[in-house]
């Protein structure tokens, strides 16, 4: 039920997520969502692509320096208190959210949000046995 | 094996005889061929024949970088262009460039010394070198290549860049010896990972290793990444090249210097005091057999140490200890010394961090202030900023443990730090203006 996110280390510096964006577009991949963290001299760039091999290799062999995560996509119910329900669950069992950022499309009614939690398996077993859907990878690659 | 076991394991006392002969009758001939070292004996009211034994060596004036740089191109030379059969210059990269030459006879001396090296770093004739350092002006790739020759191995003068051919290259033609700047030799590792290429499924069993100077934690890391032993080789062009000085394979703690070619001395580098064996200081070289370059108390601006106990191997020669820096290269951060590689040392301690890193040194109002980058590579790297930033933190701690100084260190991407000539470049000054 896991998601793979390809991470990719980049200098604050003009031009560099173009860069990113250029070869993936090279590439023919396409981006189903992204976060930007950055601080005052680097950025961590987290993609979600629909063909996450090809990305990766790509951006190895252009010099990027990339890594693999596991992430959970949860739908959340688009209704006041939806992601405040999830984060409640979690925070009684314990599970630190390292960091969430939203996908761009829905399920159905719902919004999807990608979680990456520092222990990914309980959190998974969580949220299924609380009746709140977890999207797998290839479901999320083909949305 | 020991090369010429002879000369490489003369008893000290021998040894010294030859020396004195051969360093009285350098001082003879540079006295009546080269203007400079005339004017300078003069200047100091010295004569060749004043120096009776090696002790009076130090009654002869020093020769720098400078004096060589006055002199360009041929002021130096003791013989006649006629007489040379080679010319190589220096990179330039800290100045003028300084040009040597070789007479056909210094060719065969230097091509026997590099023998004697490739054979302490573990060669046999049997080896096929795959030869990196660079070919043309600097003496690396020429240097290690006749010495090769000499030897009887197999050289593949394949030279600097082209990295990836190089990887085949060595797939292909299995080389055994490995001969390269420390930089470079990462560099073939990392490319030969990106490649899908194993060292473990090479036949490398020794790595020669020089040209720049390179921590012992870079020596772990090149021996876990490449498969192989790995040793330090000394030279530079103005004394000769490569194979001035050699570590042997058997000991791998300094290298032997050729001392029935070269007179090593370690100086105070302010006070120009001479130093007991053990003291670090500037290591000071007088060649004794050169004909169209000697030169006389050279002052190579390396930092190191000489050891004389008696090495494992069975050479007498005295070991020179790794060069931890250069007096051109040390920078004073507010009032404190630091060397590049002892800033790699530190570095190199944090689990994953590579030697692949540059120092920056700016001035902001009336302080310096010291930016460290460091290469991030996949096994630093995390999607966690957090963690990112607690490895700059770490880094800078550490730093400040062991300097007491305060640099900013920052992350940047791979291969962000120039590699010129597979040199890497470690120290950007912009205080000097």
């Amino acid at each position: 039920m896991r998601v793979k996110q390809i991470s990719v280390f980049l200098e604050n510096k003009a031009g560099r997520l173009a860069d990113v964006t250029a070869i993936l577009a090279g590439s023919a991949v396409n981006i189903r969502t992204l976060s930007l963290a950055d601080t005052s001299d680097f950025g961590v760039l987290r993609l979600i692509v629909d063909h996450t091999e090809k990305a990766e290799e790509a951006l190895r062999q252009n010099g990027f320096t990339v890594r693999m995560t596991d992430v959970v996509a949860v739908e959340v119910k688009d209704q006041p208190g939806g992601l405040h329900a999830i984060l409640e669950l979690l925070r009684k069992a314990g599970i630190n959210v390292e960091y969430m950022y939203a996908f761009v499309q829905q399920s159905g009614n719902n919004a999807i949000m990608i979680f990456r939690f520092d222990r990914t398996d309980g959190a998974i077993r969580l949220l299924q046995n609380n009746g709140i859907p977890v999207i797998d990878g290839r479901t999320i690659s083909a949305l | 094996m020991i090369y010429d076991i002879e000369y490489e394991t003369l008893p000290r006392e021998a040894l010294e005889a030859i020396q004195l002969r051969r360093l009285r009758s350098t001082l003879e001939r540079v006295y009546a061929t080269v203007p400079f070292y005339r004017r300078r004996f003069d200047q100091e009211k010295v004569k060749p024949s004043d120096v009776a034994t090696l002790q009076d060596l130090a009654k002869i004036p020093f020769t720098t970088k400078q004096d060589l740089r006055d002199n360009y191109p041929y002021g130096m030379f003791a013989v006649p262009m006629d007489n040379v059969v080679r010319i190589h210059s220096s990179s330039g990269t800290t100045g003028q460039p300084t040009v040597v030459g070789y007479t056909a006879r210094d060719i065969d001396t230097w091509a026997a010394l590099m023998a004697r090296s490739l054979c302490a770093g573990g060669a046999t004739r049997r080896d096929i070198i795959h030869n990196a350092y660079g070919y043309g002006l600097f003496t690396g790739g020429l240097g290690v290549h006749y010495g090769a020759e000499k030897l009887g191995a197999s050289v593949i003068p394949v030279s600097g860049g082209n990295t990836k051919r190089q990887v085949m290259i060595m797939k292909d033609f299995g080389p055994t010896i490995l001969t390269a700047t420390p930089s470079y030799a990462l560099q073939l590792a990392e490319v030969a990972e990106e490649i899908g290429v194993s060292f473990k499924d090479l036949k490398f069993r020794f790595g020669i290793f020089g040209a720049e100077p390179w921590s012992e934690n870079m020596r772990t890391e090149i021996e876990a990444k490449l498969n192989l032993t790995a040793v330090d080789i000394y030279g530079l062009s103005e004394v000769m090249g490569p194979g001035v000085a050699c570590e042997c394979h058997e000991a791998k703690k300094g290298a032997h210097i050729f001392e029935d070619h070269f007179i090593p001395e370690i100086i105070d580098p302010k006070t120009a005091e001479i130093l007991p064996y053990g003291a670090e200081g500037e290591l000071v070289f007088t060649s004794i057999t050169k004909e169209a370059f000697p030169v006389i108390r050279y002052r190579t601006r390396d930092i190191t140490s000489l050891n004389a106990e008696p090495c494992i191997c069975g050479r007498t020669h005295v070991r020179m200890n790794k060069v931890s820096g250069r007096t051109d290269d040390m920078l004073i951060i507010r009032g404190v010394n630091l060397f590049p590689s002892q800033i790699e040392s530190v570095l190199m301690e944090v689990d994953g961090v590579e030697p692949h890193y540059q120092l920056v040194v700016e001035r902001e109002g009336n302080l310096d202030v010291l930016t460290v980058m460091v290469e991030v590579n996949e096994r630093l790297f995390s999607d966690r900023v957090r963690q990112l930033q607690e490895l700059e933190k770490k880094l800078t701690q550490n730093i400040k443990d062991y300097f007491g100084v305060s640099a900013q260190v920052k992350l940047v991407e791979p291969k962000a730090i120039v590699r010129s000539e597979g040199k890497a470049v470690r120290v950007i000054d912009n205080r000097k203006k």
